[in-house]
C-alpha cells in the first residue's frame, strides 16, 4: 500500500474547510498549520483570475526530511505515510532546513516539528482524513497509489495535467495537483509582498527560531 | 522575493510564513568549531615542522583552545535545540543517515580526546608519547568534525544556495582561518619561521575563501532557488551590506595585512589579521547562513 494525495486545482473553490478541519482534527495551534490554502491573483485587470491552492506535506517517497532527522523523529510508516513521533523529536530544525515544500513547522506548544501525517492515526482506524470529509467539492483525493482501481490512481491515468511541486528535487512526492500551473505550484512565481493580503497582514513568526 | 512572476501572479492570502530558523547561535557554532578544530590542525602542522621547544606553550595552547570553543560548540548546539533535553536520544535513538548524528558522534569522541590532553597538560605530561598519540588521534578526528557541518548543510536541501562540494571548501578553509587566527595570539615568543607559516596559512586561507565566496556569490546560479536568493541579496536587498562587511573585514583586510606581516615579520600584523579575520568570519558565515532561509519555500 502507498498512499497518496491528488487535489484537483479546478474543482477547489477556497472555502478553508480543509484548513479548519484540519486545525480541529489534530489541534494544531494558533499560528502553525499543517495544511493551508494560498490564494493567488493573476492577469491585469479586467481580465484577472483567482486561484486557490491547499498545500500540506508531500509524503515524499525519498523524504529529505526523514533523511535528516537525527533520531528517527520522522520515520516511514508501511503504507507510505512519513510519520512523526513528537516525543522523540529533540527540535533541531533540521526536517524544516530539508523540506523544499516550507511544510513542517516548530509546534509553539510542545517545541517539537509537527507535519500533516495525512490524519495517520484516523487511517489506522479506517477513515478518510479529516480534510477530505470537510471538502464539499470533493477537490481532495486520497487513496492508494499501488491500486489501479483506486479512485487517486484511476484520476492520475486519466488526466494527464497531474504533476507534482518541484519535481526537479528528486523527493518522489505522493502528493499531486491537477489543474494548477507554475503560478500555484512554484513559490517564486508569485510575488508575495510584505504586508500585503486580502484580510489581514502577511507577517514572520517572531516565536520560530528567535535567535536572529 | 521572487522570481520571474507567470502572469503577474501575486499571493492575495496566506499564514505567515516561518522567519529564520538557523539564527546566530548556529552561526556561533560553525564559529567556534572552525576555531577549535583549526588549532588543532594548524598546531599539529607546526608541531610536525618545527621543534616544541620552539613553539613555547603550543603544546599547552592546542587543547586548551580546543577544548573551550568545542564546548563552546557544544554548547550552543544545545541552546539551540528546542528541547534540549532529549539531545540524548542522538545517542540513545541514533539515525545515521542524518549527518547531525554523524557529526555529533564524532565531535564528542573529540571532545573526550582533547579533554584528556588537557587532562595531561594539567598534570605536565604532554612531553610523553600518550600526548602525541592522543594529538594525532585528534587531527584524524578535526577533520570530519570540520567538514560535516558542510554535510548537514547538504542535506538541507530545501537551501539550495549550500552544496556540499562548495561548503566542504568552505569548512576546510574557515578552520585554517581560525585555526591560524587563534594562534597568532600567543605566537609572540616562537620562531620566526613559525610566526612567518601562521601568516601564509592565514593570508592563503582567507585569500581562497574570498575567492570561494566570490565564485559562488556570481558564477554558481545552480538552480531557481539560489538564483532568486543571490539576485535579491545583490540588488541591494536584507543582508547586502553584511555580506561585503564580511568579506572585506574576514578575507580582504587580513589577506593584505598578513602579506605584510610575513614580509616584514611584524608579530603585531600578524595579530591585527588575526583579529579582522575572527571577526569578519563570524559575519560572512552568518550572511551565509541566514540568506537562503529569506526564501519562501510554498
Amino acid at each position: 500500500m502507498k498512499l497518496g494525495f491528488l487535489v484537483d486545482l479546478d474543482l477547489c473553490m477556497g472555502c478553508k474547510g480543509c484548513e479548519v478541519a484540519c486545525k480541529v482534527e489534530n489541534e494544531v495551534p494558533v499560528s502553525s498549520w499543517r495544511l493551508r490554502v494560498k490564494y493567488v491573483d493573476q492577469g491585469t485587470f479586467p481580465d484577472t483570475s483567482r486561484t486557490f491552492t491547499p498545500l500540506r506535506c508531500n509524503h515524499c517517497e525519498s523524504a529529505p526530511c526523514e533523511r535528516i532527522c537525527p533520531v528517527s523523529a520522522l520515520h516511514y510508516l508501511e503504507n507510505g505515510i512519513v510519520n512523526i513521533d513528537n516525543h522523540r523529536c529533540i527540535g533541531c530544525a533540521g526536517c524544516i532546513m530539508a523540506c523544499p515544500y516550507g511544510a513542517i513547522y516548530m509546534d509553539p506548544e510542545t517545541n517539537t516539528a509537527d507535519k500533516c501525517t495525512y490524519c495517520a492515526h484516523r487511517i489506522e482506524g479506517g477513515l478518510m482524513p479529516a480534510c477530505v470529509v470537510a471538502c464539499p467539492v470533493e477537490a481532495n483525493i486520497f487513496g492508494d497509489l499501488d491500486d489501479p482501481m483506486s479512485n487517486i490512481s484511476r484520476y492520475i491515468s486519466a488526466d494527464k495535467r497531474v504533476q507534482v511541486r518541484k519535481p526537479e528535487k528528486n523527493t518522489k512526492p505522493k502528493h499531486f495537483y491537477v489543474g494548477g500551473g507554475q503560478a500555484q505550484l512554484n513559490p517564486l512565481a508569485a510575488k508575495r509582498e510584505e504586508g500585503y493580503s486580502l484580510f489581514n497582514n502577511i507577517t514572520h513568526l517572531k516565536h520560530i527560531g528567535g535567535h536572529h | 522575493m521572487h522570481a520571474e512572476t507567470i502572469n503577474n501572479a501575486i499571493v492575495t492570502m496566506d499564514v505567515a510564513l516561518p522567519g529564520i530558523v538557523w539564527g546566530w547561535m548556529i552561526t556561533l557554532n560553525l564559529w567556534a568549531k572552525s576555531i577549535a578544530t583549526g588549532s588543532i590542525l594548524v598546531g599539529a602542522y607546526l608541531l610536525a615542522r618545527y621543534d616544541s621547544k620552539d613553539l613555547k606553550g603550543l603544546k599547552t595552547i592546542i587543547p586548551l583552545v580546543a577544548f573551550v570553543f568545542l564546548n563552546i560548540f557544544l554548547l550552543f548546539t544545545l541552546l539551540d535545540l528546542h528541547q534540549p533535553f532529549r539531545m540524548i536520544n542522538i545517542f540513545l535513538h541514533p539515525h545515521f543517515t542524518s549527518a547531525i548524528t554523524v557529526g555529533a558522534w564524532m565531535a564528542t569522541i573529540l571532545t573526550g580526546i582533547i579533554a584528556l590532553m588537557a587532562y595531561l597538560v594539567y598534570f605536565k605530561k604532554q612531553t610523553g608519547g600518550i600526548y602525541d598519540t592522543l594529538l594525532k588521534a585528534a587531527v584524524v578526528l578535526a577533520i570530519p568534525v570540520t567538514l560535516y557541518t558542510a554535510a548537514i548543510m547538504g542535506e538541507a536541501s530545501a537551501r539550495e544556495l549550500w552544496q556540499t562540494p562548495a561548503e566542504l571548501i568552505q569548512m576546510a578553509l574557515a578552520a585554517f582561518v581560525a585555526g591560524s587566527a587563534v594562534l597568532a595570539f600567543f605566537s609572540g615568543s616562537w620562531k620566526k619561521e613559525a610566526k612567518r607559516d601562521l601568516a601564509i596559512i592565514l593570508a592563503t586561507a582567507a585569500f581562497l575563501s574570498f575567492v570561494m565566496y566570490m565564485g559562488e556569490y556570481y558564477l554558481s546560479f545552480k538552480s531557481e532557488e539560489a538564483e532568486a536568493t543571490l539576485a535579491y541579496v545583490q540588488a541591494g536587498g536584507e543582508y547586502h551590506t553584511l555580506f561585503w562587511l564580511g568579506q572585506v573585514i574576514g578575507y580582504i583586510l587580513p589577506f593584505f595585512i598578513a602579506i605584510g606581516a610575513v614580509r616584514n615579520g611584524n608579530g603585531a600584523l600578524l595579530k591585527l589579521a588575526a583579529i579582522l579575520a575572527l571577526i569578519g568570519l563570524f559575519i560572512a558565515k552568518h550572511v551565509w547562513l541566514i540568506i537562503p532561509q529569506l526564501l519562501p519555500l510554498s
